[in-house]
């Protein structure tokens, strides 16, 4: 089973969770090679969420492989132990540091020794002040790098909290409903950014908004009640029946 | 016709007297006459000689004898010097009144010198209580008969026996009965009987109180010949009775706190789960629970005595009221202008505490209060060798019923339902048109409501002070925790485990140590299971 | 590195407060020694020793200050440490008096010679060097912590949750010294203290002393406090106490920070407690009560919890009041104090120090709303 994950950057075989006798996860299996972007659509209750909870530790699988980079169990490992692997994620609602500025909301963020002493004799150096400028250009936040996180507006949240996943410099991101709440030219853009981040790291997006996923333009894993419905590009699987039946409601 | 009756009647009455009063008068003179050699040997010679007359007196079976006896026990007789004679005196004064220790008749007054007090060692004590017991042990009235026979097995006395023998023959009772054998074995044991009758005696003691049983046979467990292995067997069988009694016994205590636990946890039960904040001022609650029956028994004491009976019954919907009021008036005022601030919550209902408490104090005055028992509610009584106080028996019932009728509301009213759905999932209630605030105050009230019914109950075991409370509030915070969140039977299952688990620990640990071992147990609980017993499960939860 | 971290504590208004607590340390000794008795502002034996102790809660609630305004920790036990801390200078204490004792015995203290104890307890021994009771100030209460924190954390139980345990862990040693077996004096506690390190405490030179070493531990703290809070883990512990499990996301381990900071608050409080009991003359099982912890936890909310200024503000003005009621309306003080616990949470939650600079930052945007349109917040606040 195991020499499958082989190669793979992600790998989800057979995982079940149930709460309380719902079956949240229903023998959920998923592949993600190196670098890819896949998009993960499915009505409420799919488990769209669940199965992010699990690859990132907040949640056990009853039963099931959920391998990362071909090699580590990840059932085995804590939130922050996953997240200091490579994992990053963005939540479906955005939570971002209210009472920091976007800068040390950013510097929180960043890819640095996380221990605790390490952090209270940590200075700021040149090359990490760089990096969030950097950053800050990327989301466009530059002009509110010194405003508290609580006065942005949801959409800068969105954006802020895309910032802190780049920071992270994960090498794979988990982002969840990422164009929320956002205006068109702010979704096109969000995906143009999410284009450019998936030419050196590998992304999973969960979305509602077919018009977003249609211009990611990659392929799509469509979950239904707990395990894959259909796979393939947008078009494929939006002609596909079953599809139709369960998801685009006919 | 009827009239002849009548006095045929009369008659027989009458002959019966005369003849009663003759024979009385008959045996008197005899009596007289056989005993006082006997008691005048009282006072002569050494303790032997002394003990040798105790005993030929309780022979005698004369009812008088054992008044003479207990006067010689109380040393209240003395001998004579002039005489010889053995006669009864207070010895107050120089020159004390003497009075014939049979008759009772005042013999004057004599010079004190010439009274010699007879003496008494320990020995004369215990013959003195065997023949007491024994002349007793015949008597017509049944308790009299209990308390003799008692007398007698305390003083294990061979010269018992006899006596002992045919009060048994002539014993009705079943329990009595039983008790006179236990005390002949005991006797038989203590004499030089053969080992073949001993071993008949270990049983025979087997049959008492298994205390009693124990102190008698712990002394012949190192006997020589087969007595000792015997009595050591024996003294297994009764310490196996005794464990099993007194774990027993600890059950019911653990069970008693356990359902006193269970009435202070149960509204903080409800009110930790519908709304996630604990109320600090829930003992205070309970507090004034436990006055509103205070204030409910002195108005009765005052105007209408006779309803004392009923004033827990009349306490009992006041002090819902009253506590409930309260709740629903801390909730309106304060807690729901901190919803989402668990922590201050807390902080805010802990200053409400500290003013409840003051408040009290200032009005009923800071030492403990007095709340009497009804009637129905004192004494105790016993099980086996188990002892079951009246008050904490209704306790338990009434914890048992106050559970049942909340989980009834909570099930099968619209508020229950609605109060469920909050619990489960406030956002989505309120989305359906469950109208939150609502629920919220009225929970509280429902909470703060049975915390003053557990007041009542407090009222009858406890002391009643303003500090009654803050004593429960950690405690029922313990049995929600571990009980698990919104979920009453996680309450009770908390609420009866921790309360037998003090108990059980308290004769190991004493006390203090107990309970500091079940807080510690809680905390470490808490780390494995942090959700508690019967957790309720989901992903809104965990999240 | 260590230096560059504490420099990094300073600023214009730590730079102004550690300077005024280091004025205090200064002059209210000075003022008790130099000035003779009929002056006006000779500071007496009492006053000595009332504001000693203010400046221990101060020290205290400071310490509460670092675990629930900056994490998120609402501890309800702190006075656990604090009275360990306590017994351990105690402890020492009793091993100065000596022979002295009522029972003139050289070693045992006077209530093991009462209770019949033959040789001292295994925890007694080294009480009677200075520098091992000074250690053990830190230790003792540091070491609880630990593994307390360690549990707790590590299970993650937060909230109310650890609030109530941790109030249970101050109850259970409430009633574990509270017992006689404990050897620490039971009901009574330590006292009759004579010396302390050859002075004795009751001598207005050692009462100076004691004082002004109180406010320099407190200076001391303060800029630890505030080194700590402004380095990157300080923004980790705001993190935390803001989104824990988020925090948890980007990597890094929450129940190793919290484990940080709520020893290093434990071991300040435990010196808060040491600096307390010679100046105050006793130490005994009370101090464990909960209801003195979360009388610690007013202090702190009065004076405004996620500032460090705001716990030494709020201890000293509402044990000021304390001592004021107390004389002068003693039944009235539970009403006051009980009131201020619902005032505060409901109408001041920032509290004093939070809401006055709230204020001043509202005044400076209005002012500066003409100058530029967008004005950021220039520092950052408690959310909650």
């Amino acid at each position: 089973m195991k020499e499958i994950a082989e190669g793979s950057l992600l790998y989800l075989d057979n995982v079940h969770r149930a709460f309380d006798g719902f079956k949240a996860i229903n023998g959920l299996s998923l592949v993600l090679a190196p670098g890819e972007m896949r998009a993960i659509i499915g009505p409420n209750g799919a488990g769209k969420t669940t199965m992010m909870d699990i690859i990132t530790g907040k949640t056990k699988p009853d039963t099931g492989d959920v391998i990362f980079e071909g090699k580590v169990d990840l059932t085995r490992h804590d939130e922050a132990e996953i997240a200091n692997m490579g994992i990053g994620r963005k939540f479906q609602k955005p939570t971002v540091f209210e009472s920091h500025t976007v800068a040390d909301n950013l510097e929180l963020a960043l890819r640095a020794r996380r221990g605790p002493f390490a952090t209270l004799l940590h200075q700021t150096t040149k090359a990490e002040f760089d990096r969030i400028d950097e950053i800050l250009e990327t989301i466009r936040l530059t002009a509110r790098r010194d405003w508290l996180a609580a006065n942005l507006s949801h959409g800068q949240k969105q954006w802020l909290e895309i910032g802190m996943l780049l920071a992270q410099e994960p090498r794979l991101l988990l982002v969840d409903e990422p164009v929320a709440g956002m205006t068109d030219d702010e979704t096109a853009e969000t995906a143009a950014l999410l284009r450019r981040i998936a030419k050196t790291q590998s992304v999973v997006v969960v979305e509602h908004d077919m018009t977003f996923v249609r211009e990611l333009g990659v392929k799509v894993t469509v979950l239904h009640e707990g395990s894959v419905l259909a796979e393939g590009s947008l078009d494929a699987v939006s002609s596909n029946p079953k599809v139709i039946e369960v998801y685009l409601g006919r | 016709m009827s009239l002849a009756r009548t006095s045929f009647t009369h008659i027989v009455v009458l002959v019966a007297l005369v003849v009663a009063i003759l024979a009385a008068g008959l045996g008197l003179a005899r009596a007289q006459t056989d005993l006082k050699p006997l008691v005048d040997a009282l006072g002569t010679g050494d303790f032997d000689s002394t003990e040798e007359a105790i005993n030929g007196l309780a022979a005698s079976g004369d009812p008088r004898v054992a008044d003479i006896l207990r006067a010689l026990e109380g040393r209240e007789l003395y001998l004579r010097k002039d005489d010889q004679t053995v006669v009864r005196s207070d010895g107050k004064g120089r020159e004390p009144e003497i009075f014939d220790p049979l008759s009772g008749a005042s013999l004057g007054t004599v010079k004190k010198p010439v009274l010699d007090r007879i003496s008494v060692n320990n020995k004369i004590r215990r013959a003195v209580q065997a023949a007491v017991g024994t002349l007793t042990l015949r008597s017509p009235d049944a308790d009299v008969r209990r308390s003799a026979a008692l007398a007698v097995l305390k003083t294990r006395e061979p010269a018992t026996i006899p006596a002992l023998d045919s009060a048994i023959a002539a014993e009705t009772d079943e329990a009595i009965r039983t008790l006179m054998v236990g005390a002949r074995g005991a006797a038989v044991l203590n004499s030089d009987a053969p080992d073949a009758d001993k071993l008949t005696a270990i049983e025979e003691v087997q049959g008492l109180d298994a205390r009693d049983a124990m102190q008698i046979l712990t002394q012949y467990a190192g006997a020589p010949g087969e007595v000792g292995p015997a009595a050591q067997a024996a003294m297994d069988d009764v310490k196996f009775t005794l464990d099993a009694w007194s774990a027993a016994q600890n059950v019911w205590f653990g069970v008693s706190l356990g359902s006193v636990l269970l009435l202070a946890a149960i509204g903080l039960a409800i009110t930790f789960g519908v709304m996630g904040v604990i109320n600090m001022a829930h003992g205070e609650m309970v507090m004034i629970g436990a006055y509103v029956t205070f204030a409910v028994q002195e108005l009765i004491r005052t105007s209408m005595p006779g309803l004392f009976d009923y004033s827990l019954l009349i306490a009992l919907p006041l002090a819902f009221l009253v506590a409930g009021a309260m709740g629903v008036a801390i909730e309106r005022g304060i807690i729901r202008f901190l919803y989402g601030r668990p922590l201050e919550t807390l902080l805010a209902t802990w200053g409400l505490s500290l003013i409840l408490q003051q408040l009290i104090r200032s009005i009923f005055g800071a030492q403990n209060r007095q709340v009497g028992n009804p009637s129905w509610m004192s004494g105790s009584f016993d099980i086996g060798l188990m002892s079951i106080t009246w008050s904490r028996l209704w306790i338990v019932v009434f914890a048992i019923c106050v559970f049942f009728a909340l989980m009834a509301v909570l099930k099968k009213t619209p508020f229950g339902l609605q109060t469920r759905a909050v619990t489960a999932n406030r956002p989505m209630a309120s989305a359906m048109g469950i109208r939150t605030p609502w629920i919220d105050a009225m929970t509280f009230g429902l909470g703060s409501g049975i915390a003053g019914i557990a007041g009542v109950a407090l009222s009858q075991i406890e002391n009643v002070s303003p500090n009654l409370g803050q004593g429960y509030i950690i405690d029922s915070f313990m049995v929600v925790v571990f009980g698990g969140v919104g979920n009453l039977w996680g309450t009770l299952v908390g609420a009866l485990t921790l309360g037998v688990a003090n108990k059980f620990l308290e004769p190991y640990a004493g006390a203090v140590l107990g309970k500091i071992l079940v807080l510690v147990f809680i905390i470490l609980f808490i780390q494995k299971r942090p959700r508690g017993l019967f957790a309720l499960k989901g992903r809104a939860i965990e999240a | 590195m260590i230096t560059q971290f504490l420099l990094g504590g300073l600023d214009r208004r730590v730079n102004v407060v550690l300077a005024l607590i280091l004025a205090v340390a200064v002059v209210v000794p000075v003022l008790h020694l130099a000035l003779p008795p009929d002056n006006p502002f000779h500071v007496p034996n009492y006053a000595m020793a009332l504001f000693g102790k203010y400046l221990c809660y101060a020290l205290l609630a400071l310490s509460l200050d670092l675990v629930w305004g900056y994490c998120g920790i609402l501890s309800l036990g702190h006075g656990a440490f604090f009275a360990l801390g306590g017994y351990a200078m105690g402890m020492y204490l009793m091993r100065q008096i000596g022979p002295r004792g009522v029972y003139g015995d050289p070693i045992l203290p006077d209530f093991m010679v009462f209770l019949n104890y033959k040789e001292l307890p295994w925890f007694w021994y080294g009480f009677d060097m200075f520098w091992f009771a000074a250690l053990m100030v830190v230790l003792v209460p540091g070491a609880l912590a630990f593994v307390f924190g360690w549990f707790a954390f590590r299970s993650r139980v937060t909230g109310v949750y650890l609030s109530i345990i941790t109030q249970a862990m101050t109850y259970a040693l409430l009633l574990a010294f509270f017992r006689n077996d404990m050897g620490l004096g039971g009901n009574n506690g330590l006292t009759d203290f004579k010396d302390i390190l050859g002075f004795p405490v009751q001598a207005p030179g050692t009462r100076a002393a004691l004082f002004a070493a109180t406010a320099l531990a407190l200076a001391l703290c303060f800029w630890i406090c505030s080194a700590v809070t402004r380095s990157k883990l300080g923004k980790v512990l705001v993190a935390v106490r803001d989104a824990e499990s988020r925090t948890r996301f980007i990597g890094y381990r929450v129940e190793n920070y919290k484990l940080f900071v709520w020893v290093l608050s434990a071991m300040m409080a435990g010196v808060a407690g040491a600096l307390y009991v010679p100046q105050i003359g006793i130490i005994n099982p009370s101090e464990f009560d909960p209801a003195n912890s979360i009388e610690a936890v007013i202090w702190v909310a009065v004076g405004g919890r996620g500032t460090l200024l705001g716990p030494i503000v709020g201890a000293i003005l509402v044990n000021f009041g304390k001592t004021w009621f107390t004389s002068a309306l003693p039944e009235l003080w539970l009403f006051a104090l009980g009131a201020l616990f619902v005032v505060v949470t409901l109408f001041l939650p920032k509290g004093v120090v939070g809401t006055v600079r709230q204020f001043w930052r509202e005044r400076s945007e209005r002012k500066a709303v003409a100058v530029a349109p967008i004005k950021p917040n220039p520092e950052p606040e408690p959310a909650e």
